[in-house]
C-alpha cells in the first residue's frame, strides 16, 4: 500500500521527497491545497472516508502516517 | 480629523487601554502595551533612520511582531514593505531591488540577501511605559504620505510594487465601517498573509473599532478541526478571508462535526467564489452575514461589495461601489450601456499613489477620467471586465492574460518570461486551464521538463508554478500569426484524456 501512497503523493507534489521527509506538515512542505488534494486522492484510491476528526497534522506528517491512517479507516468500515 | 492610521491607535489606547489589541498562537498584548512598543521602537527607528517617507522592509513571520513593526515604521514617518522570506531568493532580491529600502527589520535566523540596506533586529520585549511622542514625525505628516508598499505580479517579468497612502487606508476603513457597522470590540480572525493586501482590512478595521486582531497561522487552514477549535476558543466573530480559505473548508466538509460558534461576518475576496462552496457555508452557518468583495490592490483592498441574501445565486455579483468611491464601466473612452461588457474603472481617495519607482507603468494605469473634461480626475483602469445589470456589477473576466489562481493575481506573461530565460527553452506559452484550475506551461526547446520545473521553483512563488509542463515540437498559430493558446490547451487536454 505504501508504494501506491508514494505514487499519489509524488503526483500531487513532484518536488517533495516523500521517502525521506518525515515532518511534512510541521516543516511546511505540505500546504492546505496539497492536503485537500491528498485527502481526496486517498479517499478515492482506497475507498475510505477521511473526516475532519482524522485530518490532523500527525496523520499527514509522513507517508507512513498516512498509510497507518488508511489502514485504520479500512479496518473501521 | 483622521488623516493618519496612528490616530486610530491613539484613540483606542485612550478609550480601552487594557483591551487585548493583538494576539497570535503565542503572544497577546493590550492597546497600552502596543502603544508603549510602537512609541519606543518607532522612536528608535526615527533616530536611527533620520529620514521620512522612505521604504523599510519587514521580514514576515505572520505574528504580532509583524504588525508591531508596521505600526512602528508608520510612527517613524516611513512606509513598510512586507517581505516573505519563504519566497524564492531571486524573487526576494527583485522585490528588495524595486523597494530600495533604507533598512530591513529582521528576527533571529532571518537570512536576507546581502545588500545596501541596514539590518535592524525587531525587539522582543515590551517597554513598561510609552515614550513621549510630541516630536514624532508622524504628527507632522499628511494623509497623502505613503503607508505601505505591497507587490503584485507584473507582466514585465518583475513584480510591481503598489504604494498606498494613509488617506486611502483611512478611506477604506471609514467606508467599510459605514457600510458594515462592525461591533465595537469585534475579533478579526486574520487569515491572509501580510504581504497580501486582504490583510490590510483586518489590521486597520480592528484598530478602528478597538477590536482584536487574532492572527491565525497558515497551518490551521490545512486542518479544519484545529482551526475551528481556535476560532471558538478566541471567540473570533469576523473573518475577511481569501476565497481559497473558505473553499478548502467546504471541500474537506469541515463543519460535519463542529463549527465556528461566534462568526457573524464572513467576507471574501481574491477570486470568484464558487456557488457550491458558498452554499455549504450558508447551510452550516445560516445566521452569518456573507459579503462578496471586489477590488485590486491599486484601489486599496476593495471598491465594490455585495451582501448575499436569498438563495445562493449561480453567478454572484460584485455589487455596488463603497461610499466615497465611483466604480463604472468604460468601452474605450465611453460609458458602457446597461448589459454591455466594459472595463471596470475606479475613482476616489482609494486610488494608490502608483507603482513605486515605475512612472511609466503608473501613467499607463492611473489616467485622467475621460468622462470628466473640466478638471483632472485620476482614474484607475483595472483591466477587469464587468457588466451592469439591475444596478449591480458582475465580474466578466480579464481583458488580458492576467489570471486569479489560489487567490493570487498572476500575470501569465511573467511565468513565460521566466521560462524563456531557461537555457534550452526557445519559446514558451502559458495557458490557464480553468476547468482543472491549473497553470499549463508549453515550451519548445531541448530542456527537459524536470529542469524547467526546478528552474521555475527557484524563482517564482509556489502559487505561480505550473501544474502541468509540456514540451512541444511546434506551436499552433492563429491567423494573425500569434501563438494559438486555446488550441495548445485543447490539444493538451485531448491528449491527456486519451491517456486515461
Amino acid at each position: 500500500m505504501i508504494e501506491k501512497i508514494y505514487e499519489i503523493l509524488e503526483e500531487c507534489c513532484p518536488d517533495v521527497d516523500f521517502r525521506t521527509e518525515k515532518n511534512l506538515v510541521d516543516d511546511g512542505l505540505l500546504e492546505s491545497l496539497d492536503i485537500v488534494m491528498i485527502v481526496n486522492e486517498l479517499a478515492e484510491e482506497f475507498d475510505v472516508r477521511i473526516g475532519v476528526e482524522d485530518i490532523l497534522p500527525e496523520n499527514f506528517n509522513s507517508a507512513e502516517a498516512m498509510t497507518a491512517l488508511v489502514v485504520r479507516l479500512q479496518g473501521e468500515e | 480629523m483622521t488623516y493618519h492610521i496612528l490616530s486610530y491607535m491613539e484613540e483606542a489606547v485612550r478609550k480601552y487601554p487594557d483591551r487585548i489589541a493583538l494576539s497570535d498562537a503565542h503572544f497577546r498584548m493590550t492597546y497600552r502595551e502596543m502603544w508603549n512598543y510602537v512609541t519606543s521602537f518607532g522612536g528608535f527607528l526615527c533616530s536611527k533612520l533620520k529620514q521620512t517617507r522612505c521604504a523599510v522592509a519587514v521580514c514576515l513571520r505572520h505574528d504580532v511582531y509583524d504588525v508591531l513593526s508596521f505600526f512602528s515604521i508608520a510612527y517613524s514617518g516611513n512606509f513598510y514593505v512586507p517581505v516573505d522570506l519563504s519566497l524564492p531568493g531571486e524573487r526576494v532580491k527583485q522585490m528588495l531591488a524595486a523597494a530600495c529600502p533604507l533598512a530591513v527589520l529582521v528576527r533571529d535566523g532571518d537570512d536576507i540577501p546581502r545588500g545596501a540596506a541596514e539590518v535592524i533586529p525587531v525587539p522582543a520585549e515590551i517597554p513598561s511605559s510609552a515614550v513621549s511622542d510630541d516630536t514624532s514625525p508622524w504628527k507632522g505628516g499628511k494623509d497623502t504620505d505613503p503607508l505601505y508598499l505591497i507587490f503584485t505580479s507584473g507582466s514585465t517579468g518583475v513584480p510591481k510594487g503598489v504604494l498606498v497612502s494613509h488617506r486611502s487606508v483611512v478611506d477604506m476603513v471609514e467606508a467599510f465601517h459605514t457600510v458594515f457597522s462592525f461591533r465595537e470590540n469585534a475579533v478579526f480572525g486574520n487569515q491572509a498573509p501580510f504581504d497580501f493586501d486582504v490583510s490590510v482590512k483586518d489590521i486597520y478595521l480592528s484598530l478602528k473599532v478597538g477590536g482584536r486582531l487574532e492572527i491565525l497561522e497558515k497551518k490551521l487552514f490545512s486542518f479544519p478541526k484545529l482551526l475551528i477549535e481556535r476560532l471558538n476558543e478566541r471567540e473570533v466573530d469576523t473573518v475577511i478571508w481569501a476565497v481559497p480559505a473558505l473553499k478548502i473548508m467546504a471541500e474537506l466538509d469541515a463543519f460535519s462535526t463542529d463549527h465556528p460558534r461566534h462568526l457573524r461576518d464572513i467576507m471574501f475576496s481574491g477570486e470568484v467564489m464558487p456557488p457550491k462552496a458558498l452554499a455549504y457555508w450558508r447551510e452550516k452557518l445560516p445566521h452569518a452575514r456573507y459579503v462578496n468583495l471586489y477590488g485590486p490592490t491599486e484601489i486599496t483592498c476593495n471598491c465594490t461589495y455585495y451582501v448575499v441574501s436569498g438563495e445562493t445565486p449561480d453567478s454572484l455579483p460584485i455589487g455596488t461601489a463603497f461610499p466615497n468611491c465611483s466604480v463604472f464601466l468604460l468601452c474605450g473612452d465611453s460609458p458602457a450601456q446597461d448589459g454591455e461588457t466594459g472595463e471596470i474603472c475606479v475613482t476616489g481617495s482609494c486610488l494608490a499613489l502608483g507603482y513605486y519607482r515605475e512612472p511609466q507603468l503608473t501613467d499607463a494605469a492611473f489616467v485622467r477620467n475621460p468622462l470628466v473634461r473640466g478638471y483632472t480626475e485620476l482614474m484607475y483602469r483595472t483591466g477587469d471586465m464587468g457588466r451592469m445589470q439591475d444596478g449591480l456589477i458582475y465580474y466578466m473576466g480579464r481583458a488580458d492574460t492576467q489570471i486569479k489562481h489560489m487567490g493570487h493575481r498572476i500575470e501569465l506573461a511573467e511565468i513565460e518570461l521566466c521560462a524563456n530565460s531557461i537555457e534550452g527553452v526557445d519559446v514558451s506559452a502559458c495557458v490557464y486551464d480553468s476547468e482543472e484550475r491549473r497553470i499549463c506551461l508549453f515550451y519548445k526547446g531541448e530542456a527537459d521538463r524536470g529542469s524547467v520545473l526546478r528552474y521555475l521553483r527557484g524563482r517564482l512563488p509556489k502559487y505561480m508554478i505550473p501544474g502541468a509542463v509540456e514540451r512541444c515540437a511546434a506551436f499552433p498559430v492563429t491567423r494573425t500569426g500569434k501563438i494559438d493558446r486555446k488550441a495548445l490547451l485543447a490539444a493538451f487536454l485531448a491528449k491527456a484524456r486519451g491517456k486515461n
